[in-house]
């Protein structure tokens, strides 16, 4: 990536970026631009370098933070109209660790609100566009983020990936994506969905970038009792085995887009020619993957959304009476109206399912079962991992889909997550990859759009998954 | 309560204020006594989004010193868990508690009758904040938030009124006494849910419960249960049922009223805490904390068996501060009467509702209490004396004194000197205005000899020591 120097201004990296996020404003990619303050920054920074002062490894690179970061700089809003007016004293650590490398943020990113979604439609700010197709969803949740890199607004972008949210848009709009190990880089200052799973990560053009961002960002924060320790900065490339794996369920899947498949077999042929192994794998229990998630995750999201109430910060209902249920405390609707008219539909739904799902008689039945099937998982990865270094995987079964077309059938919706969260659930590293495109002559695409694959990994082994990708892109 | 026609059967959950410097999940003070409301938050207790909880070990300390105090099991590994429910006190839409792996197991609470009440166990959890009620609005004040408690759940070994006070005050002490809590009830510090039932003695079952919620003194838990017993036992006597619902008490009527029946009750929706790691606490890390509990109620009460009668023990014991004196007074000095007469002079004179400001003040050190003990015993004061040079040594101005310095400046030491006092005593007899009272005692009137011991005492100022007075008279007078 481009950084400042004596030839090359900060000030004119930020400007190339703001005039590129003015260029591409119908494709709604950003909830908010930080002109000022990010011009202020990038004057900084050039006065040190001219001055021969010391400047960060991001010096000048102008980024975009998804709008789940809490941030000083402009509301924090997660694209969810409850958040709308939420001032944070308080910038993630994440941000803050890039700030101090000099990095700079000129924009925040559209997702869907509070990152519940695979598409970008369920913002309260409207649906971001993919970036090869206007009429195709830039993935989700955090499409802003992938779109920002893939059109070249920014360097890099920061997104949270809590069942393919980083993913999944990498690969719909073609760049590269990390979600880190569970615990890699410190959750202190994200807006939390589904804690357990939720990663902090990112999008970049190249795999190398990935592993400059992922050497900044890493490591324990005592803010986040479930950050790791730093092993990203202490691990180096090793491939024991040069064995890759590649999982049977899902390679065979009759649902798989034959567009991803025939880019699928060909990163498998240039694997066999670089002299790695091919290792078929049998995971049975990633049978029951979408479904564990689908209870987990809801039930953390319904919990996690509680505490926006309206009493102490960010959007407040004004409706306060209601003639129609006389026994309604105002305190009551208080609480309900603020979060009627504050959450998306999609929240909603996770919220009842959630709360459907602990409630009292159903946690044994739905949640503990969903625990169970989850440590299962873990176990099948870890099997896998004792015969293959990395998995090779679709991310999801299908290319970038029509805006509009999954709104309405939220289960065709989850099942794009079918070959995301499995990772999600058991706390591993995955890399996504650009893998081409769809093909001139496919006639469902009127233009050509993005294929992306990952690479999976055993925990920790972040920094082989992304010299592994740079050698096959 | 033998006599009565239902038995009753009582076990109670307590809420114990952990005094740990900051607060349970962050670093802000957790001391708000006398501060602004809403002073004492951090963003995570207020729970801005992105905010995780970061659990403060020193509360996982006193926990275990907690455990310790009710020789009580520590579990190795516990776990957090998110206990769901709207209200403004909340600011995260849930609390913090630890529902399925508590952090103290099984344990007990011997009470001063010798009868034990088992612990089912004990879980750390945050508190809520507080709720001021006006005509068309509510305020929220959060700075209890996150306040490390300590629920103690009690099995239900308690039969009477009576003992669920003992209970409730010797959990007190404990806890006081093992430095876990300020135990300041007045101000919340601890807090009990007592939950009551009734059975006829020869039914197996137990009878439907109610639990009558945050009682915050021995009094109040004593009067309820007395009020449930027979509120519940009026409704079966009438063939009723006790419907199974959390009550709540009024000092001022004396009474409890329903606040919420079991039909109404909250799912809290529980869920593990995924912002936690599970709590892994090694042998070591338990036994050295487990060790630092100081001595308790049960330790004092047989280093001072010998000493002291049990009820004034029982008095002393609810003022830790008094027994520490004590036991230091008992290092400073094995004699067995010195430690009673400072004991009886803590119950009878410091306690005594007149003095009962002096408990603000700091306490005489062991040298000077022993030193007035000894003084006492060897007659150079009397016990009015003593007393007062007692209440003096509280005053500023007389802090940096000894016993002996204070009582002479007092000018309060007593004249054994027996040639002195045979002197004051021959004056006495010399004067005309005893005579009578010299010839009626030699004619067998022995009660005179108080009028001429009088006579003696004023001759000397009071200085005189007056059984030795009193001696010397006999001799002279035969």
């Amino acid at each position: 990536m481009k950084v400042a120097n004596k030839s090359t201004s900060a000030v004119s990296l930020v400007k190339s970026a703001l005039e590129k996020i003015e260029k591409y404003k119908d494709k709604n990619i950003f909830t908010f631009i930080n002109q000022e303050n990010a011009l202020k920054k990038a004057e900084e920074i050039d006065k040190k370098i001219r001055n021969g002062e010391q400047v960060g490894r991001l010096a000048g690179v102008p980024y975009a933070l998804k709008d789940n970061f809490l941030s000083t700089e402009g509301e924090t809003t997660a694209s969810a109209k409850i958040l709308t007016g939420l001032n944070s004293p308080i910038n993630s650590t994440c941000a803050e660790k890039l700030e101090k490398e000099g990095a700079i943020m000129v924009a925040r990113t559209n997702l869907d609100a509070f990152a519940h979604g695979s598409s970008t439609e369920n913002s309260f700010f409207g649906p971001t566009k993919n970036a090869y197709d206007d009429s195709r969803v830039a993935g989700g949740s955090s499409g802003g983020s992938a779109v920002a890199v893939a059109l070249d607004c920014v360097e890099f972008a920061t997104g949270t990936d809590t069942g393919g949210s980083i993913r999944q848009p990498a690969s719909f709009n073609g760049v590269f994506g990390i979600k880190p190990t569970y615990g890699t880089i410190s959750r202190y200052g994200v807006v939390a969905m589904a804690s357990s799973t939720d990663v902090v990560g990112f999008f970049s053009k190249s795999a190398s970038d990935l592993d400059l961002l992922m050497s900044i960002a890493s490591g324990r924060d005592s803010k986040d009792q479930t950050s790791l320790p730093d092993f990203y900065g202490t691990s180096d490339f090793s491939l024991e085995k040069k064995k890759i794996g590649l999982i049977k369920e899902f390679v065979e899947s009759p649902a798989l887009n034959p567009e991803i498949k025939s880019a699928f077999d060909e990163k498998v042929s240039l694997f066999k020619s670089k002299g790695y192994e091919i290792v078929e794998l049998s995971l049975p229990a990633l049978e029951y993957a979408l479904a564990a998630y689908y209870i987990i995750q809801p039930a953390e999201v319904a919990s996690n959304l509680s505490r926006y109430d309206g009493i102490r910060y960010a959007y407040r209902t004004k409706n306060l009476k209601d003639e129609s249920s006389p026994e309604k405390s105002p305190l009551d609707l208080l609480f309900s109206n603020t979060r009627s008219e504050g959450f998306m539909r999609e929240n909603k739904r996770r919220i009842m399912i959630g709360n459907f799902v602990l409630s009292s008689g159903f946690y044994d039945a739905y949640f503990l079962k969903a625990a169970k099937a989850r440590t299962l998982i873990i176990k099948e990865f870890e099997k896998a991992f004792e015969k293959v270094d990395a998995i090779l995987s679709p991310v999801a079964p299908n290319p970038a889909f029509k805006l509009g077309e999954k709104v309405d059938d939220p289960v065709s919706m989850y099942l794009e997550d079918v070959m995301s969260v499995p990772v999600n659930l058991a706390g591993l590293p995955a890399v996504a990859f650009p893998a081409g495109f769809t093909s001139e002559n496919n006639k469902d695409y009127k233009t050509p759009v993005p294929l992306g694959l990952q690479l999976i990994g055993p925990r920790r082994s972040d920094k082989n998954l992304i010299a592994l990708a740079g050698e096959i892109v | 309560m033998s006599d009565k026609k239902y038995q009753i059967t009582i076990g109670i959950e307590t809420h114990v204020q952990l005094k740990t410097k900051t607060k349970l999940f962050s670093e802000v003070d957790n001391d708000a006594r006398g501060k602004e409301p809403n002073s004492c938050v951090s963003p995570v207790d207020y729970a801005l989004p992105g905010m995780l909880p970061r659990l403060n070990e020193d509360a996982v300390k006193l926990a275990i010193r907690a455990g310790s105090a009710m020789n009580a099991k520590i579990n190795s590994r516990s776990r957090f868990d998110r206990k769901h429910y709207f209200y403004p006190d909340s600011p995260k839409g849930y609390q913090i508690t630890q529902f399925f792996s508590p952090i103290i197991g099984e344990g007990s609470i011997t009470l001063p009758s010798g009868k034990k009440i088992r612990i089912e166990h004990a879980h750390l959890e945050g508190d809520a904040g507080k709720l001021s009620h006006f005509d068309s609005y509510s305020l929220v004040d959060l700075n209890r938030v996150d306040t490390p408690l300590l629920e103690i759940v009690s099995m239900p070994d308690i039969s009477s009124a009576e003992e669920a006070r003992d209970y409730c005050k010797e959990l007190w002490r404990n806890m006081v006494y093992a430095g876990v809590t300020n135990g300041d009830l007045y101000n919340g510090n601890m807090r009990f849910d007592v939950n009551i039932s009734l059975k006829k003695p020869e039914d197996k079952a137990l009878g439907t419960r109610a639990e009558i919620k945050n009682l915050n003194s021995f009094r109040s838990v004593e009067r309820a249960v007395e009020y449930e017993y027979s509120r519940q036992s009026k409704l079966l006597d009438n063939g009723e049922k006790v419907i199974q619902e959390t009550r709540g008490w009024s000092d001022a009527t004396g009474k409890t009223t329903s606040q919420r029946s079991k039909e109404n009750a909250q799912d809290y929706r529980y869920m593990p805490e995924p912002d936690l790691a599970p709590l892994n606490l090694s042998e070591d890390f338990i036994k050295t904390e487990y060790e630092k509990c100081p001595e308790l109620p049960e330790d004092y009460r047989k280093r001072f068996k010998n000493s002291v009668s049990s009820d004034t023990i029982e008095i002393i014991l609810d003022y830790p501060e008094l027994a520490r004196r004590l036991a230091e007074v008992e290092e400073n000095n094995s004699n067995e009467d010195t430690v009673n007469y400072i004991a009886n002079l803590f119950s009878s004179v410091l306690l005594a509702e007149e003095n009962s400001s002096l408990l603000n003040d700091p306490l005489p050190d062991a040298l000077k209490l022993s030193e007035l003990a000894e003084m006492k015993a060897k007659n150079e004061l009397s016990s009015t004396s003593a007393k007062e040079v007692f209440l003096k040594m509280f005053e500023e101005k007389h802090l940096g004194k000894s016993a002996r310095i204070l009582a002479k400046e007092l000018n309060l030491i007593q004249e054994n000197d027996s040639s002195a006092l045979e002197k004051i005593v021959e004056t006495v007899l010399l004067n005309p205005s005893t005579k009578k009272a010299q010839e009626d005692y030699r004619s067998g009137q022995e009660k005179v000899l108080g009028f001429l011991v009088g006579q003696v005492m004023k001759e000397s100022k009071g200085k005189a020591n007056p059984s030795a007075v009193s001696e010397i008279l006999k001799k002279k007078l035969k």
